[in-house]
């Protein structure tokens, strides 16, 4: 878990929403079985998941770290890096594959240096890739921040992201 | 009737009689007078802007006073999503196309007010070149039959009243009035029904197995991990008509003695997941879904389950692990789950097509539904026609019609003039069939024959810019990905067909390939512990199998004929066509193009990095490809 985070600030993320926290893992004391969900709902807070949220989950919930670590290692909607700002996911499903999606790939690594699961220094942007978005009419799609773009070429990328600094 | 239930705090209907009285009073309350506004509010479409368009009808409905009533809704995805937004006025059912939030006053006022059409925003037929006014003229409609995707146009699924009008819960109320669990299996049995997750397994003979596993609890789960690319049909359901998979359930559950439901639905689809929600909530509401339904004694209660985004749990076995919080790995199935599944307790697993397809099996009877389909599939399928193809979206067609009438009479055919190569079926583990095999009809059967099959319908059509080696690729690439890596064969077979497979698009492989990667195949097919394992090799196979041409050209003569692998192509500008338009040059990533304004360009091929730009970019077609 190689992170250039800034501990001091996550620390004091996590001390400010210990309540929160605390109050979460509680509510899934009597279903240790829907950790998942109980993860889900830790990244949906924090946009990731804090190493010492899964601490915690271990104790309060006594599940072994190392079982909370693997399912949230398996599973691809996981972040144990905090992510940016901004995420653009690029769909590579078939349907976009077959109009180009994998070019929009090779354009973020190109201008902005990212390649899949990375966060840029600046924490701008976090390139994630999906296998399918499931609206192949109109493909290459990406999503930024929930919103859908279509048909995007790699010159369109680039006028896309502009709106997000 | 209806003002009395709307009054009353407590919706709940407590006996059958209820329901049907609720129907009848909110149909006898409508104005039949009334003008029906639908606008498609399904993912596909609301990436095309159908939100704003949902946001300006509102507006001007709440503006105007308007003389006519209008019954205004946001529905479920219509299927045809290459033209998106629609807008279906009613009830005529005038077909609108890629409308804007501009051109909403004008609707307003030229239709919904007068009658007229606003003839801009009409579909023009690409074969007739003829403007098709009501919905059911369109091409792609009119051939198809829309037993499972027709109410999505239909109703709001955030609204159960409007489910109940269309008919619905009338199957879940014959259930419960006077059939046992022995007669809802046998119905379903001699419906011919199987599972529409792609195995195709008789349904009947499922829920017999679980029904009479010997346990006090027992669960109903619904697979809505649909992870296929390409395919996208569950999403739409669940998404448009969550009651039709919700009722499902419940009969299921009644069918075989269960309690408690699942629905495992995908990370990804954040709207099927939200509808379904306010599905569950409101069936809990009317009594439909919850302790003693309808009155009747019967209890059955249903979750949601979030994935956490891994294909390999769209494998029953995976899928239970998952709903277990535990890892996503299959396990080896000595044990059958309709004994032993989700908590070591029988359960019973099917896809949200198949679960839809259950109220309607109920309410038409099963010698109804087997008049739909083939000898061996019986009903209709649904497919997602995607990829190069003129009407991407939704298909509804029955079992057996020809992949030649879908791709080419429902899909109209291939865009820009190309040729037809292949469609792919049956998802990353499918196969490519290609030109010479369309006028093979469709049913699961066929499509094992011929290498592939039928999965969970996903259908992409390739054209002659694709090169079917970088398919093969791009498929075992995805499954070395989703690989879950407990098994050796799977994870490391594939990791080795993804080495070689890559070596041969770059130019660089060798005639030993093809033996090796047969051998591979082999060894999946043998070693693998799950079905993803077992068939992974497919899409190497079906391309080997009717495209050997393509592969020897890598292989042998280090060339890529449908120009698709970067190392085995060049760029360069024809001088004669070039016009110096300055574009190519704009839009290079790397500055290997270059020259002077309204001068033949250059590209410096030490520069070039194949990426293409410049070839879809230039309007003259001075950018060859060789």
């Amino acid at each position: 878990m190689e992170t250039e985070l800034d501990f001091a600030a996550v620390q004091a993320i996590i001390a400010n929403n210990a309540g929160k926290i605390e109050a979460l893992i509680d509510s899934y004391v009597d279903k240790k079985e829907q950790l998942i969900s109980l993860l889900q709902d830790i990244q949906s807070e924090f946009n990731y998941i804090p190493q010492d949220v899964i601490i915690r989950i271990s104790q309060k919930l006594e599940i072994p770290l190392s079982q909370i670590f693997s399912v949230a290692t398996f599973f691809k909607a996981f972040s144990l890096k905090p992510r940016g700002r901004h995420v653009i996911t690029v769909c590579l499903g078939t349907a976009c594959h077959v109009r180009g999606g994998q070019r929009l790939v090779d354009k973020m690594a190109r201008t902005y240096q990212l390649k899949p699961g990375e966060t840029s220094p600046d924490e701008r942007f976090t390139l994630e890739t999906a296998n399918c978005l499931g609206c192949c009419a109109l493909g290459p799609v990406v999503v930024v921040d929930g919103k859908y773009e279509s048909q995007v070429t790699p010159d369109k990328l680039d006028k896309i992201l502009k709106k997000y600094d | 009737m209806v003002e009395q239930l709307k009054k009353s705090q407590d919706k709940r209907l407590t006996t059958v009689r209820e329901l049907g009285q609720l129907r009848q009073s909110i149909i006898s309350n409508r104005d039949t007078s009334r003008v029906t506004v639908s606008v498609c509010g399904g993912t596909g479409c609301r990436a095309m802007g159908a939100e704003d368009v949902v946001d300006a009808f509102s507006e001007e409905i709440e503006k105007k006073e308007l003389p006519v009533k209008i019954e205004f809704k946001e529905t479920g995805c219509h299927g045809f999503c290459e033209r998106g937004p629609v807008v279906v006025i009613g009830p005529r059912k005038i077909f609108y196309q890629k409308v804007k939030p501009q051109d909403v006053p004008e609707i307003i006022d030229e239709t919904v007010l007068k009658g007229k059409i606003v003839r801009r925003l009409l579909y023009t037929d690409p074969a007739t070149n003829q403007e098709i006014t009501y919905e059911s003229d369109v091409p792609f409609y009119k051939k198809q039959t829309r037993l499972i995707l027709g109410a999505n146009g239909e109703i709001d699924p955030s609204d159960i009243e409007q489910y109940i009008v269309a008919g619905g819960y009338t199957a879940l109320s014959k259930v419960l009035t006077g059939m046992s669990s022995e007669q809802v299996i046998s119905e379903i049995t001699r419906s011919g029904l199987r599972g529409r997750g792609g195995g195709g397994f008789p349904t009947g003979r499922k829920w017999q197995s679980c029904r009479v596993a010997k346990n006090d609890i027992k669960y109903v789960l619904c697979n809505a991990d649909e992870g296929d690319p390409g395919a996208y049909q569950d999403r739409s359901i669940l998404e448009g008509n969550p009651h039709s998979v919700i009722e499902g359930m419940i009969i299921g559950a009644y069918a075989i003695g269960s309690n408690q439901g699942y629905i495992y639905v995908r990370n990804e689809y954040p709207l099927a997941v939200e509808h379904a929600r306010t599905a569950i909530a409101q069936a809990e509401e009317y009594g439909l879904l919850g302790d003693d339904i309808l009155g009747s004694g019967f209890s059955f209660h249903v979750t949601i389950n979030k994935g956490g985004g891994a294909f390999v749990c769209g494998e029953s076995s995976a899928l239970i692990a998952s709903l277990e919080g535990k890892l996503g790995e299959p396990k080896a199935k000595y044990v059958h789950m309709s004994e032993k599944g989700l908590w070591d307790r029988p359960s019973l697993l099917n896809n949200v097509k198949t679960w839809a397809n259950v109220p309607l099996i109920i309410n038409k009877g099963a010698d109804w539904y087997t008049k739909i389909g083939t000898a061996g599939s019986k009903g209709t399928m649904v497919f997602s026609l995607v990829g190069k193809i003129n009407n991407t979206g939704l298909v509804e067609v029955p079992m057996g019609i020809t992949l030649r009438e879908m791709i080419f009479g429902i899909g109209g055919g291939i865009p820009n003039g190309k040729k037809f190569k292949a469609v792919q079926t049956g998802g990353p583990s499918g196969g490519c069939i290609p030109e010479s095999l369309l006028d093979t009809p469709v049913d699961f059967d066929e499509l094992t024959k011929l290498g592939s099959m039928m999965g969970s319908g996903g259908m992409i059509i390739m054209d002659e810019d694709n090169c079917m080696v970088d398919v093969a690729r791009y498929f075992i690439e995805f499954l070395k990905g989703e690989s879950c890596g407990k098994c050796t064969p799977c994870r490391e077979g594939l990791a080795k067909l993804s080495e070689i497979l890559d070596r041969i698009t770059r130019g660089k492989g060798n005639p030993e390939d093809i033996t090796t990667m047969r051998d591979l195949a082999e060894v999946l097919d043998i070693g693998a512990l799950c079905a993803l394992g077992r068939t992974a090799a497919n899409p190497v196979l079906s391309t080997l199998r009717y495209f050997k041409d393509e592969y020897t050209a890598h292989i042998i003569d280090k060339k890529c004929p449908a120009h698709v692998c970067r190392e085995l192509i060049t760029y360069s500008i024809d001088t004669e066509k070039c016009t110096g338009c300055g574009v190519c040059a704009r839009v290079c990533p790397t500055k290997a193009v270059t020259g002077e304004k309204k001068q033949p360009h250059v590209i410096n091929t030490g520069l070039c990095i194949e990426c293409g730009a410049c070839f879809d970019g230039c309007k003259f077609g001075a950018v060859v490809r060789s």
